[in-house]
């Protein structure tokens, strides 16, 4: 127990400790007190990560054990965490990034009444705590309390401002598709339960060539339709851009840093089992390309400036699913790395442009904002040209990897995943141009309010700029820099069991450098022309009235999936609920318990007419029950 | 005399008490039936207490239900005073013996 990393407790402990404090004392706390409470909580937590990363650095991995959490004959589950490469590495991203928002949200939320803001960032730290915990968790089930909790807390989130109706819908559709996600995801453990007998990481990925294929494949099939749910992936993704409901910081929490990497942290970390399952691994890298290119044709037509970046997310983590299913697992978790970076940054920008505009959040409305907020636009175009695949800002090097990848695996996966980003690069730039670009279109009253953000806006907006840019450079491929791909090296022990499977099987071949030049060449040059063309294009738009018509109406209408899932899902299922709600409910259960009553009453008021009050009768029926009970007596 | 005569003058000194409760409205009457059920009992009692001591060689034997006559007796007589106090207080209220007018706690 001697083991320095024995404290990781405390990285989870802190924001518990903030939640508490704050929930509890949300009658009593100022609001600068709240601030200062749930921030530092989460920086604590962070600097603590930085050590922890260090120390993995230096190659001490440890497996914390602090009590049994279950413990039955047959089944012992441990409340432990596993501190290693991976665990470590989203540990930095998510305090490190958390963090910055924390510290924009109390800039943000800064109108809301002090009990509210208080709730605020209880809300946000309890959502930190489970993130952290679904994480640091050594086996199934502490990721699983992990996974429910950042599905309560993003319910909780989205539903903030509960007084409007349409959020709390929001928030119910995150909560029931993420529902429907970790019902695979429990009847994957449960499956693991009875095949092998527990949960533990190591346990299990030692016991998987005591697996049947069988098992592997429908235990990797459910745990995927659990990552579905969480991050947001066909057919489970409608909730995410709906989750744009809550307020900005936590879409930039939950939807860029967070929560939806769980799926993808949760996929790297089972890698061996995924690996030994080649359906699963094609039904994962057609669904991430599907989702890829579905959302980002979505976000081509939003107007709603949170919904383009809702529909980026959901895109980008198609990607993700992309690079898992492909077997680059570090190509995945680099991006997932990149895009908290980047995301965040976008998000975070798209809050103070709203909130500089008074709460506007259509496109259609804004326009020329460059000279209003310099700081804003700058950070901003940073992280488009990012996410767009711009060399050598940090999204080229992850999206390449994957890429590349892809087109080890499959030319064809390549080439729809390049088209999606040329897509991506346009309606990122689409975004720029009609935000920041051109005139004003918006109100006399807004443009007169347009200011700058305060530093406590700017300042994390800047840190996650400098992140954007240089995130990438850790990842540098092999083409560039034979070394310079430091967190492939970083995170090799990882996924060293499925890179041995890989090359048993004699399936890994490399691409050569001119293959790899020329597919660069193609993304950043489309990428390029995408982005420049949306660029002229959006900078000089002007409102117009026209009716869409065709291929582009259904895009507008996100494809009508929407309206889809409500017909043959919601609306059943609502019929159905209003079949036992009138008839069962009403007639059978209501009916039943009601008839009880009414049978006593009517029985009662028919032999209340025996009592007459005549002495002589009650002396009547004494004698013939006598005289029955005497027959009975004698013959029977 | 045989036992045969003993049960019948019992039985029927029995129904003319069943038959006086249920038939009479006067009070009194039905009390004194119910008295003429009671002593039915004790003359039962009395005579089969009188044929079972030849049975048993016990010194006691028969006196068992003799003893117990005297029992009912005395609660027969402890029963007629409180009976004869209510009738009374009954008279008194609705200046009637009839107990078909005893029929204010229905309802």
């Amino acid at each position: 127990m001697s083991n320095t990393l024995q404290i990781v407790w405390l990285i989870p402990f802190l924001p518990l400790i903030g939640f508490l404090i704050n929930g509890l004392g949300r009658n009593h706390l100022s609001k600068s007190l709240t601030g200062i409470i749930g921030s530092g909580v989460i920086l604590g937590s962070f600097l603590i990560s930085l050590f922890v990363f260090f120390q993995v650095k230096n190659g001490n991995t440890h497996v914390a054990h602090y009590f049994d959490f279950i413990h039955t004959a047959s089944l012992k589950v441990g409340f432990d965490f596993q501190i290693d490469q991976l665990s470590s590495l989203f540990l930095l991203i998510i305090t490190g990034v958390g963090f910055l928002i924390h510290v924009y949200s109390t800039s943000y939320m800064h109108e809301e009444a002090p009990k509210d803001f208080a709730k605020y960032f209880a809300y946000l730290n309890l959502f930190v705590f489970s993130m952290l915990l679904l994480v640091m968790g050594a086996n199934y089930i502490i990721m699983f309390i992990g996974w429910e909790g950042v599905g309560l807390c993003s319910y909780l989130l989205i539903g903030f401002w509960f007084k409007d109706n349409a959020n709390n819908d929001a928030a119910k559709k995150a909560f029931i598709m993420n529902r429907i996600g970790d019902f695979g995801f429990l009847l994957a453990v449960f499956w693991l339960i009875a095949k092998l007998g527990t949960t533990n990481y190591h346990d299990v990925f030692d016991g998987v060539s005591k697996l049947s294929s069988f098992d592997i494949g429908g235990i990797t099939l459910l745990l995927f339709l659990g990552a579905t749910g969480k991050s947001a992936q066909i057919p489970l993704y409608t909730w995410l851009p709906d989750a744009m409901a809550g307020p900005t910081p936590v879409s930039a929490l939950i939807h860029a840093a967070t929560m939806v990497t769980a799926g993808i942290y949760m996929i790297a970390r089972s890698n061996i089992l995924f690996t030994m399952a080649p359906l699963t691994q094609s039904v994962i890298a057609v669904i991430g390309l599907a989702t890829a290119v579905v959302a980002a044709t979505i976000a081509l037509k939003q107007n709603d400036i949170k919904k383009v970046l809702a529909y980026s997310t959901v895109s980008q983590l198609g990607y993700m699913f992309l690079g898992l299913g492909v077997g680059a697992y570090t190509g995945a978790v680099f991006h997932v790395m990149t895009h908290a970076f980047f995301k965040a940054l976008l998000f975070l920008g798209a809050g103070s442009v709203i909130h500089a505009m008074g709460g506007e959040q259509d496109m259609r409305n804004m326009g020329g904002l460059k000279k209003y907020m310099s700081i804003t636009n700058i950070t901003f175009l940073l992280g488009c040209l990012a996410i767009a695949g711009m060399p050598p800002f940090s999204g080229f090097f992850s999206k390449d990897e994957i890429l590349a990848e892809a087109f080890a695996k499959n030319p064809v996966y390549w080439g729809i995943g390049v088209l999606t980003a040329f897509m991506t690069a346009f309606y990122m730039f689409r975004l720029y141009a009609m935000t920041f670009l051109g005139k004003f279109r918006g109100t006399h009253d807004q443009e007169h309010h347009l200011h700058e953000s305060p530093s406590a806006i700017t300042i994390p907006l800047i840190v996650l700029a400098i992140l954007a840019v240089v995130g990438g450079w850790i990842g540098i491929p092999k083409v560039f820099m034979p070394n310079g791909h430091r967190l492939e090296a970083f995170l090799e022990p990882i996924f060293a069991k499925s890179n041995e499977h890989v090359a048993a099987l004699g399936a890994a071949h490399e691409l050569s450098h001119a293959t790899e030049y020329a597919l660069m060449a193609v993304s950043v040059v489309g990428a390029l022309v995408a982005l420049l063309y949306a660029w002229n294009k959006f900078s000089k738009y002007e409102k117009t009235n026209e009716e869409e018509t065709g291929l582009a109406k259904a895009i507008s209408n996100k494809w009508y999936v929407d309206e889809f899932y409500d017909a043959i899902i919601v609306k059943p299922v609502q019929s159905i609920a209003g079949f036992f709600s009138n008839v069962v409910e009403k007639r059978g259960i209501d009916g039943f318990v009601n008839g009880v009553g009414k049978a006593v009453n009517y029985g009662s008021r028919q032999i209340r007419l025996l009592q007459t009050g005549q002495v002589s009768a009650y002396m009547l029926m004494m004698v013939i029950a006598i005289l029955v009970l005497f027959i009975i007596q004698l013959f029977l | 005399m045989p036992i045969n005569y003993y049960i019948f003058l019992a039985l029927a000194l029995f129904c003319i008490g069943v038959v006086g409760v249920l038939t009479r409205r006067n009070a009194i009457i039905i009390f004194m039936c119910i008295e003429l059920m009671l002593n039915a009992a004790n003359l039962l009692l009395v005579a089969f207490s009188k044929l079972y001591t030849h049975v048993s060689t016990l010194p006691t034997a028969g006196s068992d239900a003799q003893i117990f006559v005297f029992f009912i007796m005395v609660v027969a007589a402890a029963e007629v005073s409180v009976g004869l106090a209510i009738i009374v207080m009954m008279y008194r209220n609705t200046h009637s013996v009839d107990v078909n007018f005893l029929n204010r706690l229905k309802n």
